[in-house]
């Protein structure tokens, strides 16, 4: 299987991501769609590791499911802090910070 | 065409259409299960690779942790009706466009990258074992500092989701 295929396959993925997080106004959708992202970078740093038979990459996976774990829990509390305000997920609310 | 390519393709097929299904689905339960599913089929491909451990911790952690937090959000905040206001239409493009088109300059950047191949041999790189010794030796100081990211994201979490008292 080329390598090219699973770059293809997670680029693929993570332009689903961009575009998701530009079009839609859910905080909480926008926020799976981050989620989607670090899974494409994770699918190719695995691909990686398989290419050059090194365990480091998936180390790194590793240590960014850590991350995307940690980021999850304060994303979700300030999310939940935003609903308790404005009582909406609805990102359009949040530009009253110009205000 | 092998099985490994069938497997593969198949993968592919359910990774990216309900990748889709995440991004155009109204109700967002339903995006959650799109997501889940997406999960999964990267999982496949994580066992495909000969990374069985991550594949295991990545439906521990993304499907059965990470996305049980976001339905119980969901459910918390009453928001599994499908009246979610739309950006208009053409945010909407602008979006689709931008994406499509960063897709379309990688794929075109890529196109003639490299030549290698991903040998179709089973590697035990994966195992928990060879994982471990490499965590343990090369990356354990990494290994310790997110030990105290996670801290502080718990005391965040907390600081964060408390009832706020009016301040004096």
């Amino acid at each position: 299987m080329p390598i090219q295929y699973y770059l293809f396959l997670s680029m693929a993925l993570f332009s689903i991501g961009i575009m998701g997080t530009l079009m839609r106004r859910n905080a909480i959708i926008i926020f799976m769609c981050i989620e989607l992202m670090l899974n494409a970078v994770n699918l190719l740093l695995v691909a990686f590791s398989k290419m050059y038979n090194d365990s480091s990459a998936q180390i790194f996976v590793f240590f960014s499911m850590v991350v995307a774990a940690a980021e999850v829990a304060i994303g979700l509390a300030i999310i939940v802090m935003m609903y308790r305000k404005v009582h909406s997920v609805d990102i359009n609310i949040l530009n009253r910070l110009k205000h | 065409m092998n099985l490994y390519e069938v497997l593969f393709w198949l993968l592919t097929v359910v990774a990216i259409g309900s990748a889709l299904g995440v991004i155009l689905s109204r109700n967002p339960v339903s995006s959650v299960l799109f997501l889940i599913v997406t999960f999964f089929a990267v999982s496949g491909h994580y066992v495909l690779m000969n990374a069985q451990f991550l594949a295991i911790v990545n439906i521990i952690v993304y499907a059965g942790a990470i996305m049980v937090l976001f339905l119980f959000v969901i459910m918390l905040m009453n928001l599994n009706a499908d009246a979610e206001p739309q950006k208009n239409r053409l945010v909407q493009l602008a979006g689709v466009l931008s994406g499509g088109i960063l897709f379309l300059v990688v794929l075109a950047a890529l196109k003639t990258s490299s030549n290698n191949l991903l040998e179709q041999t089973a590697t035990d790189i994966g195992l928990i074992k060879n994982l471990g010794m490499t965590l343990f030796t090369k990356f354990v100081l990494p290994f310790e500092i997110s030990s105290v990211l996670f801290l502080s994201a718990m005391i965040g979490a907390v600081v964060l989701g408390k009832k706020g008292e009016p301040q004096k």
